[in-house]
């Protein structure tokens, strides 16, 4: 932990390699994170419909109740479940395979700060990333439901967007956001641990990626009470 | 030269190195040798810093690795190159990448610099239009050859090799053995090769350390080998018949008369 949050041996090297993690694990990313975005905020849209039919409540908030949910809980911690998967998986496995090859060793041997070299770039760079991809995530979830208030009649269009616009509370964005930033060091670094502490062969990096995966999800869920405690009461 | 002074090391209780001393030459390809589970990875790896010791030193030309502390380490670790059992080349470098990666790493060479030196290093060990390409594509020969020249890139004082021939087939074997030589001879550097491949032990050992169940048995160079009285050793060697039909026609012809 110490060796990781340390000066780096180089800062050239440090700020390529941290360019470098930022398009593999975060540019990369944005694929999935538009796919499921769509499909999601089309179908939280299409629930609440269902749930919200009574006459007492207007039409409206269906738009309003899409916004919420996806800018308080879908665009950060759902969205950091599933970069759980993708990114925590691809650092553990990285690293550990790096670890059975004896490729940290020889980068120990160099006189190289394995920790700090291969795992702080990563946690930096995906650090920073992360808003990028929560604002993505917020934006097409919007569309998605936009597109079901554009080709279903279940709830008309105008009525969608009015909701989505009223009693928006502009502190639900930043929260989302200061959720989301300690979510990604979560999955980076744990996925990190687990990768550079592999001991033995293949089935054991494969055991340390599923390990890291599970282990991170219950810490963001964990983190997630905690978070929404502090931040919105 | 490297001294080794009554090292000992055990891991969960059991003991694998017992009171092992040695000395490894400068300008001299050093050989470690014993049989498999013997100890000889532990005391390479004891050696470089990867397994830390309970007793005993270990001098690198009389600096005391045990007693430095960790920026004391972290210099000596750039007079050192270590070629791994594997290779140990990072993946997602190209093989021109791998050995510039010390280069830009610890020098303050510019990047043209360092590709020169990087190519230099890649023409002497015979390694040539492979430079784009990505260790997995190439052949183990080529990265064992890659490994050298990242080993070889910052001109290293020490180099070590952890069973440098393991996998390959016998003459690349020789090939990387005459290779690992001929670097050492001209860049005077202290080498010290972990093998179990008796080609090697027969062809580059100038100076031999026997390991046998974690006790250091015999000391000596290639000639010797032959005339040894020590059992556990003649049974190492020449374990086939063939290298015992070798060892009695040169006991026969060179050494008459000793050995019997």
């Amino acid at each position: 932990m110490k060796r990781v949050f340390t000066v780096p041996d180089k800062w050239r090297i440090f700020f390529s390699r941290t360019v470098f993690e930022i398009s593999k694990l975060g540019v990369d990313s944005i694929p999935l994170v538009i796919v499921i975005s769509i499909f999601i905020g089309a179908v939280i849209t299409i629930q609440m419909q269902l749930n919200i039919t009574s006459p007492l409540i207007p039409a409206y908030s269906v738009g309003l109740a899409t916004r919420d949910i996806v800018l308080l809980e879908f665009s950060n911690s759902i969205l950091c479940l599933i970069l759980a998967g993708k990114v925590g998986s691809n650092i553990a496995s990285e690293i550990g395979t790096m670890r059975v090859t004896e490729q940290i060793d020889a980068l120990d041997i160099m006189g190289v700060n394995s920790a700090n070299f291969l795992v702080l770039p990563k946690v930096v760079g995906f650090l920073f990333y992360m808003p990028i991809l929560v604002a993505f995530c917020i934006a097409t979830s919007f569309i998605g439901g936009f597109f079901v208030a554009a080709f279903t009649d279940i709830i008309p269009v105008s009525r969608f967007i009015y909701g989505m616009q009223a009693f928006f509370q502009e502190w639900y964005v930043w929260y989302g956001f200061i959720k989301s930033l300690f979510f990604s060091v979560v999955i980076s670094s744990v996925a990190a641990f687990y990768g550079y502490y592999v001991r033995g062969g293949a089935l054991e990096v494969g055991k340390a990626s599923t390990n890291a995966v599970v282990a991170s999800s219950i810490l963001i869920l964990l983190l997630d009470v905690v978070l929404t405690k502090l931040l919105l009461q | 030269m490297i001294e080794v002074r009554n090292l000992t090391k055990s891991f969960d209780g059991k003991t694998i190195l017992h009171d092992v001393s040695a000395t490894f030459e400068t300008g001299k390809t050093n050989l470690i040798i014993g049989q498999s589970g013997s100890g000889k990875t532990v005391l390479i790896k004891s050696i470089v810093g990867l397994v830390r010791p309970e007793v005993g030193s270990i001098l690198y030309d009389g600096r005391d690795f045990m007693q430095m502390d960790a920026v004391q380490v972290k210099n000596l670790r750039k007079e050192i190159g270590m070629l791994f059992q594997g290779s140990a080349l990072f993946d997602s470098e190209t093989v021109l990448g791998n050995v510039m990666f010390p280069l830009s790493m610890f020098t303050e060479m510019s990047p043209a610099e360092i590709k020169d030196r990087a190519r230099f290093c890649l023409e002497r060990v015979n390694l040539k239009g492979a430079d784009d390409k990505y260790p997995s594509e190439i052949s183990g020969g080529m990265q064992k050859r890659v490994a050298i020249a990242r080993a070889i890139a910052l001109n290293p004082k020490y180099l070590f090799c952890d069973e440098p021939n393991s996998g390959l087939d016998p003459r690349t074997s020789i090939l990387i053995d005459e290779l690992l030589l001929d670097i050492t001879h001209e860049y005077n550097m202290t080498t010290i090769i972990n093998t179990h491949d008796m080609n090697s032990v027969l062809g580059i050992g100038e100076n031999i350390i026997f390991i046998n169940k974690g006790y250091r048995e015999w000391v000596g160079d290639m000639n010797k080998i032959y005339t040894s009285a020590n059992k556990a050793l003649e049974e190492f060697v020449f374990a086939n018949d063939l290298f015992q039909k070798v060892r009695q026609y040169v006991l026969q012809n060179e050494h008459p008369g000793a050995g019997k």
